[in-house]
């Protein structure tokens, strides 16, 4: 049977769920397709970072919007998703860490953004008593914050459907079309068309867009996160390394998540990774080193989330360059939780009105495809 | 004194030094495979062998005489040349067999050709009102402090719920001198029917004669209530009393211990988190692997044998062992296979050890009301979640244990599921009309056991260091 909608999501991450939720916000009907269930895959098992602390110039000014939806996410939700914000800091370890920073900021106010701020010792030790005495400052962001990632998404997809969109998950959307000024999916032996469609699919999507003649260089990682049991209240604020790969934030609860970047091994088609306990025992060292009260906390559990990256590190973002009625939005290379709810609202203006304010002109699949642009 | 592992590459790495994991290891290392036997426990012997080689109990006929079986399992493990490692925990294994295991504070890394997993069994969840209270404890926890230390309880004893352990139990408390003032048998009046077709296998099973009169002896000396069909703890902040249901009467006797038992389940939680997959077993009400007839799983180089198989007692267990091993040997080294007891007589034995297993099974199913909790009662203990907690998520779109994360804390407080996990998929599979396969189980994932940070970080822990840090 073939039903007919406005516009046809592929991906139940946040990404894909936002966009649902503001297609249905700007009064269409859309389908959002998962194949697992929402959330099932890097948005709802990442870190919860919402930051817009030391991101790549192009997607600044769509983290800026995002975040300006995160400080009423409860008012577009009904659900505070657990959003605190107590700042992320950025952490230089010696003079040299310190002196990037301070010409990553200067570079950031010369365009004209101020969220990124650069602190001497004193402010770093105000914010993070814990770190050790010999960092000599950092950058801090002060309206980031971290959110629960599973709690997010799912509030994002219950709203969608709340507002009338159709929600399919348990059976991945396959035998993707274009016919007639329609976009024609399958999902098991329903069909849906659409004259637009999203593709949201996350480590997933790469393909789908080379299917439809737009390759991009994009590659399948799985970051892996660590967490502790209930250790002191020591922290407030989301914590970043400058020189190594590490990430920190403690929880209302007491449980610590250490993250940053370290890799396991993806098994994209069977949904599942193989951790890399050697790197985390680096994780363990580093946390072990920086903060020792940390040192009698046990680990309960570690897992690794499949998300797509880039080569530059930056999204695909935008209109198709060779279809109508098709747009990406894919290849958050680690950092795209936070874009969530921003890149929905974007998207859903690129598609209703054809435009938006935001600047996005760089995220476009057009730059890689410069002769055609 | 820490010991770790010799190589940082084995033919065959066991896991689990019960009886299939004694059996497994001895078999593999006798046929000249590098064997590497891991276990938590500080001696061999398992569940059923606890404390083979170090108990206080020196009278034998207190634990009876199968326990002192155990003894020849490990004389032969000695013989064998595997090595064996004890006070060692394995908190990782995955689909590449690379395990990370703990021992005395310290972790090490190793590799395997092949991995066979003997894990054993863990108790049933028995999530009734009031079970999380000071004073209620399962009866396998008091089975281990009576095989360890034989320590027996001495105040206001209840016993309740079913299963032949019950029974086996509660006849080592009383030989060794200790109190119980009641047992409350909650076998289904109905699964007596239900497993009367079975019983004739059961009559000719080692079981049979055993059983019978472990519960004549126990009968004997204590008062048996069956057909309970309630059951609910209660106190302030410390057990007083235990109300029940039995024959249509209901009644509350104080009571200063609680032992609840009714069987045991598969311990999954290693071979899930390397990705092995499991069914719904719909006789045991629990998670199985799938397995072939060698004990093989779906990953490519772990076998399964014992009660983590799919509960078959310790007989059983010791053979599946032997299985398992002799398959990692043909694989390994085919010549010598030959010189090792057929894979036929095996299987025979097998099927041996295994007759009377559904009668058991059929008769001591527990009833729904006793694994499927309601209400104020505490499901998750670890973030204190009841029955109304998940009931209310599941009305607002949880769908699964997994899901269930969005909404809830559930598994993911230290036991990460392990102790919750089953009571939790069968309470959404009832809320939401569907069977326990469909609704699925928690992502189990590693360290299937807590490690300290240090520990991980490889840097010995100084008390010295943690004190003064909890000082500044
Ligand atoms: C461990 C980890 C930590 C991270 N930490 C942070 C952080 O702190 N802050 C931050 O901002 N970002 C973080 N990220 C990155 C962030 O999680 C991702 O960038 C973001 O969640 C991507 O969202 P998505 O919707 O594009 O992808 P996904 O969440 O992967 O969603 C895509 C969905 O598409 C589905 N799908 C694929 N193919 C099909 C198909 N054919 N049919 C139907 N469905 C299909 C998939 O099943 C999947 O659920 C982290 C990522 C990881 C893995
Ligand atoms: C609490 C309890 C008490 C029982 N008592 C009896 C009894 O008295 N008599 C009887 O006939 N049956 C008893 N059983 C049933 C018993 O499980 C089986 O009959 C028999 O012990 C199964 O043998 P096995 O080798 O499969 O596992 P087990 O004997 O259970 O041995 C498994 C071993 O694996 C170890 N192990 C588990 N996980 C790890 C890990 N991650 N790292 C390292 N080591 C690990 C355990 O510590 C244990 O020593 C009991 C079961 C339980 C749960």
């Amino acid at each position: 049977m073939t039903t007919n909608v406005d516009a046809i999501v592929i991906g139940g991450g946040i990404h894909g769920c936002s966009t649902t939720l503001h297609l249905c916000l700007a009064g269409l009907k859309p389908v959002l397709i998962e194949k697992d269930y929402a959330g099932r895959h890097a948005s709802g098992v990442n870190a919860g970072g919402v930051r817009q602390l030391a991101r790549h110039i192009p997607e600044i000014p769509l983290s800026i919007r995002s975040m300006s939806i995160w400080e009423k996410i409860s008012d577009l939700l009904d659900d505070d998703c657990s959003f605190e914000s107590h700042g992320q800091v950025l952490v230089a370890e010696n003079e040299d860490e310190l002196a990037v920073c301070r010409a990553r900021v200067a570079e950031l106010n010369a365009l004209g953004f101020t969220h990124e701020e650069l602190i001497d010792a004193t402010e770093l030790r105000r914010l993070v008593p814990a770190v050790a005495d010999t960092c000599p400052g950092g950058v801090v962001s002060r309206r980031d914050g971290a959110a629960n990632p599973a709690q997010t998404t799912t509030a994002f997809r219950r709203k969608a459907e709340q507002l009338g969109a159709t929600v399919r998950e348990g059976m991945a959307a396959g035998n993707i079309r274009y016919g007639d000024g329609l976009w024609l999916v399958d999902v098991g032996s329903d069909t849906y068309a659409a004259p637009v469609l999203v593709n949201a699919a996350g480590a997933w999507a790469g393909k789908i867009a080379a299917a439809l003649g737009e390759p991009v260089p994009v590659e399948t990682v799985a970051p892996m996160l660590m967490i502790t049991s209930r250790v002191p209240h020591f922290i407030d604020p989301v914590v970043i390394l400058r020189g190594r790969k590490l990430s920190f934030k403690q929880f209302k609860n007491g449980t610590v998540l250490i993250g940053g970047g370290h890799l396991a091994t993806p098994y994209q088609d069977r949904n599942e990774t193989v951790l890399d306990w050697k790197s985390l025992a680096i994780s363990a060292r580093t946390v072990f080193e920086l903060f020792p009260i940390m040192r009698g906390a046990t680990i309960v559990r570690a897992w690794a989330g499949i998300e797509a990256k880039m080569k530059d590190d930056i999204p695909v973002f935008g209109p198709s360059s060779r279809h109508k009625g098709l747009y990406h939005q894919f290849g958050f290379s680690l950092h795209g939780f936070q874009l969530g709810p921003g890149a929905g609202a974007v998207m859903a203006e690129l598609i209703v009105n054809g435009g938006t304010q935001t600047r996005i002109s760089d995220l476009g699949i057009d730059r890689f495809y410069p002769a055609t642009s | 004194m820490t010991v770790a592992p010799k190589r940082e590459d084995y033919d065959v790495v066991v896991i689990g030094a019960g009886p299939a994991g004694l059996a497994a290891a001895a078999t593999s290392a006798e046929a000249g495979l590098s064997t590497l036997l891991l276990d938590e426990n500080v001696g061999p012997g398992g569940q059923v062998f606890r404390a083979i080689s170090s108990t206080p109990v020196t009278e034998r006929n207190l634990l009876g005489a199968d326990y002192w079986g155990g003894a020849d399992l490990v004389k032969s493990l000695g013989a064998s040349g595997a090595e064996v490692i004890h006070r060692a925990t394995v908190w990782s294994l995955d689909r590449n067999l690379d395990l990370a295991v703990s021992i005395g504070g310290a972790s090490a890394f190793v590799k395997a050709k092949r991995v066979i997993l003997a894990t054993g069994a863990l108790e049933r969840p028995f999530p009734i009102p009031g079970w999380t209270l000071p004073g209620v404890m399962t009866a396998g926890a008091a089975q281990t402090m009576l095989k360890s230390s034989a320590l027996v309880p001495d105040g206001r004893t209840v016993i309740a719920g079913q299963g032949p352990l019950l029974w086996l139990l509660a006849a080592q408390i009383l030989r060794l001198g200790g109190r119980i003032d009641r047992i409350l048998d909650t076998t289904e009046r109905g699964n007596y029917f239900a497993a009367l077709p079975h019983a004739f296998a059961f009559l000719t099973s080692p079981y049979f004669a055993k059983g019978l009169s472990m519960m004549r002896e126990v009968k004997a000396k204590v008062q048996v209530v069956s057909g309970v069909t309630e059951l609910a703890a209660s106190g302030d902040g410390q057990l007083a009393s235990v109300s029940y249901v039995g024959g249509g009467k209901r009644e509350t006797i104080p009571a200063d211990l609680l032992l609840l038992h009714q069987g045991v389940v598969p311990n999954v939680n290693l071979a899930m988190s390397a990705g092995v997959e499991h069914r719904w077993d719909d006789l045991q009400l629990c998670w199985s692997p799938v397995l072939d007839a060698s004990g093989n799983s779906s990953v490519p180089g772990i076998a399964i044998a014992g009660d983590g198989a799919g509960i078959g007692g310790a007989n059983a267990a010791v053979v599946r062992g032997r299985i398992a091993a002799r398959a990692a040997v043909e694989s390994l080294a085919p010549a010598v296979a030959a010189r090792l007891p057929a894979m036929a007589t095996l299987r025979a034995d097998l099927a041996k050890a295994e007759r009377g297993r559904v009668f058991l099974d059929t008769l001591f199913r527990p009833a729904p009301q006793f694994r499927i909790p309601s209400g104020d009662t505490i499901v998750c203990r670890c973030e204190e979640v009841t029955a109304k907690d998940v009931l209310d998520s599941v009305a607002i779109g949880a769908t699964g244990p997994n899901q269930l994360k969005a909404y809830r804390r559930t598994g993911m407080g230290p036991c990460q599921g392990r102790l919750c996990g089953l009571t939790v998929t069968e309470l959404m599979a009832q809320a939401r009309a569907k069977t326990p396969q469909e609704i699925g189980y928690y992502r189990l994932r590693a360290p299937v056991k807590p490690i300290t940070l240090a520990e991980l970080a490889s840097v010995p822990k100084s008390e010295a260091d943690v004190k003064a840090v909890v000082r500044g």
